[in-house]
Formats: C-alpha cells, sequence, structure tokens
C-alpha cells in the first residue's frame, strides 16, 4: 500500500451548480431526478489516466500560433492565461493535463453546429493543452474570446469564457469548468453562470487581470488558479486482518 | 478552536454542445492541431484479454436521443489492474491504455469503445467488485460530469455480490448498468431522466 491510496474528499455538491438549473434551459431534461447513489472510493475512483509530454505537440498551449497559416496569427486581444492547479489541502498537482477551447476573438465557433454570423478566423483554430510543472503551474497563449448570443431566452448572451477540461490523478477528479473575466458584466446575466448559487463559487471562476506577469508590448495576463479535489490519509482504512 | 484551512474544489460548469473543440478536435475535422483525439485507441497490438466493443446511446427526459455528448470511460485490464501510478498491486498491461473519450455519433447518438473486458477489482473492505467499466458522462446541460457504471449481463454470479450494487436499494435499478450481450460485445443505453433513469453515483 502506498500513502496515496486515500478517498477524495466528498464533492460539495451545493457549491457546484446543482444538476437541474431551470433558468439554463437545456438541464431540465438532462438532468437525473434521483438521488445519486453513494459509495466509499475504490481503486476504480482513486485511480486514473495520466498523460505524458509525448502525448502533446510543441504550439499545443499556443492557440494565437498553433492554427495559424505560416508567418500569421490570430486576431484578438492577445493574452497570457496562467495560473496553478492545487488540491483542496493547499498541495500543487503536477502533471495534471488542462485542455482548454473557445471562441474566436468575435464570439464564433470553429464547429459546425456553430451558425452565429460573425465571421471564422482563419487563423484561429480554439483548442490547447497543456501539463502543470512540478510545482503546478501552467500557462496557455491565446487571444481573449468574444460574447456570443445563445438560443436560451430571447436575448441570452454568453460572457466571454474559455471552457476548461482537467484530470488529476483519479478518475473521480475528473473536472470540466469554464473561466470568465474579471469585469465582464455579462458574468452577473447568464443563466449558465447562475447555476452557481454562491457569490464566491463565481469568484472562483473569474479570472483576474495580472499586470505583473503582462508582457509589455506583446500580451496582457489573466490568472486563473484551479482546484482539484483532495484526499485523505489512509491511518484508519478499513482492511483485513494481516493484510 | 483548530482552524482546518481547506481550499474549495472549482466548481463545474458544462462542457457546453462546442466541446468538441477541445477534447475531440480531429472528430469534428479541425485537424491539424492535434496529431489524434486522445483517448480514441485504447487497445494496441497485443493486449491481453477478450476484445469487446462497448456500445450505446443517452436519452433525455423526454426521450430524444442525445447527439453532442461525450462519454469517458476507465477500467481495469484483463487482469484487474489499472494502469495508472494510483495502482499499488502491480503493473497493468501496457497495451491497454484503460482509458478511452467518445464523442456521441453527431447523427445517430451511438457512442462505442474497441477495449477489452476488464477482470475484478477489490473494494476497499476486501470484496471484489464484479467487473466494470467506470463511466462519466458531459454535454450541453448538464451541470456536473455524471458518473455510473456499466456491469455486464454474463457476470450474474459476480454481478450478484458486487458492493456497489449492493448499495442500490431499489433492485429494480440494478438493471440500468447491467449491458446486454450483443453480437461483438455489449450494449447499454442511458436514461437521464424518468422511469428507466440510469442510476448515477456520487464518487
Amino acid at each position: 500500500m502506498t500513502q496515496h491510496d486515500g478517498a477524495y474528499f466528498p464533492r460539495d455538491r451545493n457549491w457546484h451548480p446543482k444538476l437541474l438549473t431551470p433558468d439554463y434551459k437545456t438541464s431540465v431534461l438532462r438532468s437525473p431526478q434521483k438521488p445519486l447513489i453513494s459509495f466509499g472510493n475504490s481503486l476504480s475512483e482513486t485511480t486514473g489516466p495520466v498523460f505524458g509530454h509525448n502525448d502533446l505537440g510543441e504550439l499545443d498551449s499556443d492557440l494565437i500560433q498553433n492554427y495559424a497559416r505560416s508567418g500569421e496569427s490570430a486576431l484578438g486581444e492577445r493574452i497570457i492565461v496562467h495560473g496553478r492547479v492545487l488540491d483542496e489541502s493547499g498541495r500543487p498537482v503536477p502533471q495534471v493535463l488542462i485542455e482548454v477551447w473557445q471562441a474566436n476573438a468575435g464570439g464564433r465557433y470553429r464547429h459546425k453546429k456553430d451558425g452565429y454570423l460573425a465571421p471564422l478566423d482563419p487563423n484561429f483554430g480554439g483548442c490547447g493543452r497543456a501539463l502543470s510543472d512540478d510545482n503546478g503551474y501552467y500557462a496557455f497563449r491565446t487571444i481573449k474570446p468574444g460574447p456570443y448570443p445563445w438560443p436560451n431566452g430571447v436575448n441570452d448572451w454568453r460572457p466571454a469564457h474559455i471552457h476548461f477540461s482537467l484530470f488529476g490523478s483519479g478518475f473521480a477528479q475528473r473536472l470540466i469548468t469554464q473561466m470568465y473575466f474579471e469585469g465582464d458584466p455579462h458574468i452577473a446575466l447568464c443563466p449558465i453562470v447562475n447555476t452557481i448559487k454562491d457569490p464566491q463559487a463565481i469568484d472562483m471562476l473569474t479570472a483576474k487581470l495580472d499586470m505583473n506577469n503582462t508582457i509589455p508590448m506583446n500580451a496582457r495576463a489573466y490568472r486563473f488558479d484551479l482546484v482539484l479535489r483532495g484526499r485523505r490519509s489512509t491511518l484508519f482504512e478499513n482492511r483485513l486482518e494481516g493484510n | 478552536m483548530v482552524k482546518f484551512e481547506y481550499l474549495k474544489e472549482t466548481p463545474s460548469q458544462t462542457a457546453g454542445p462546442y466541446l468538441h473543440i477541445g477534447c475531440t478536435p480531429n472528430f469534428i475535422g479541425n485537424d491539424g492541431i492535434y496529431a489524434r483525439d486522445l483517448g480514441s485507441s485504447m487497445v494496441a497490438e497485443g493486449a491481453k484479454g477478450e476484445r469487446i466493443v462497448v456500445s450505446g446511446r443517452i436519452f433525455d427526459g423526454a426521450g430524444a436521443t442525445i447527439k453532442d455528448a461525450m462519454v469517458e470511460i476507465w477500467q481495469a485490464d484483463a487482469d484487474g489492474l489499472y494502469n495508472s501510478p494510483e495502482e499499488p498491486r502491480g503493473d497493468a498491461d501496457p497495451r491497454f491504455t484503460g482509458w478511452g473519450r467518445q464523442p456521441v455519433d453527431m447523427e445517430t447518438g451511438v457512442f462505442q469503445f474497441e477495449t477489452i473486458k476488464p477482470g475484478q477489482v477489490p473494494f476497499p473492505d476486501g470484496r471484489m467488485q464484479a467487473p466494470h467499466i467506470s463511466l462519466w458522462i458531459v454535454a450541453r446541460g448538464i451541470n456536473l460530469g455524471l458518473n455510473t457504471r456499466l456491469y455486464f449481463a454474463d457476470e450474474d454470479e459476480a454481478n450478484a455480490v458486487d458492493p456497489v450494487l449492493q448499495r442500490i436499494e431499489h433492485k429494480h435499478r440494478i438493471q440500468t448498468l447491467i449491458a446486454g450481450k450483443i453480437d461483438g460485445g455489449y450494449a447499454l443505453d442511458i436514461y437521464l431522466q424518468g422511469d428507466n433513469e440510469t442510476v448515477f453515483f456520487d464518487i
């Protein structure tokens, strides 16, 4: 037995959005109505896939360049999005895979199902990925996405946002979320943001302008730290005599 | 009073309708960025065990097939070992990743994994779990990824004593997790809501 096989802290499902949030209309028919069944973590939950640098390409974390034609680059506000991945005990989570996707500067996604009239940027694909380093740090270079309208209410617009997908060390830590930008007035109006009830939880999804890490005459920086589930130690784990 | 200093977990948000852009870009034709979609292939030549295809569909509360979901699976190898540094019992088969990711087909709503049938894995109290595959489902309209499991219809004996299935008080609901045997593998339809609602777990 290693020191790592403790179960994860239970998820606080009042901090996360509930599954049924009627103002976000699609959730109404896509939310289970029966209670979730709880059980203590087994190896099926505490283990999970890991990824290495062999899985990643050189430009994967640079969305300004990774889809651009030779000598060109994506249009829009050039930004660096960076931060740390920690667990709930405040420990850095190293070598965690972070995947991001987003619309272009005009709010248009490179996806066949997106019919918004704002044009595609021929030099912007909108996806990126990175591994956190030994101290849990990660960074992306991208352009700030635009807000876009969506068919929920008659006149609903998503705030500018970047989708984040994270792996931890166990499958039970798997998480997808969205990052918003400090000061965006659409945050308070958005039914998807407001699936989260606690203002502090919304604040946790709001990246802060980080002038100290802005590169003069090149790109502004936004800081976005992420927290994955922590895990218990195994001092009193129940196991058979002699094991 | 001792004050415990814990951070809160980053709250979840829906993956939205365009999750393919970030997770399976080649699947929607956004190629040239990643060589291949992560998780699209789980089994390398020479992997141990019985090769199977696991497939299914996902239905909403009105009985409509969901066309924009993504499913990830995590499972042990044929000997019941996980290909993970957190696996304390030994090295899993290096020719099997244990992790797969597939979007549902945008026309038919079918998801499909080419994998191997998993061996048994112990529960923390030492009892053996029946062979199973862990599933994680995300989509537009799902605010926090849904965890469920797939068990196998031809493992009646093991299923009957599985510690997780035994946690399900309403026994008639257990069948929502049992994949039926079909030609070449197993199929399990998932119902997010309603009379035949699939059992989802808080893990």
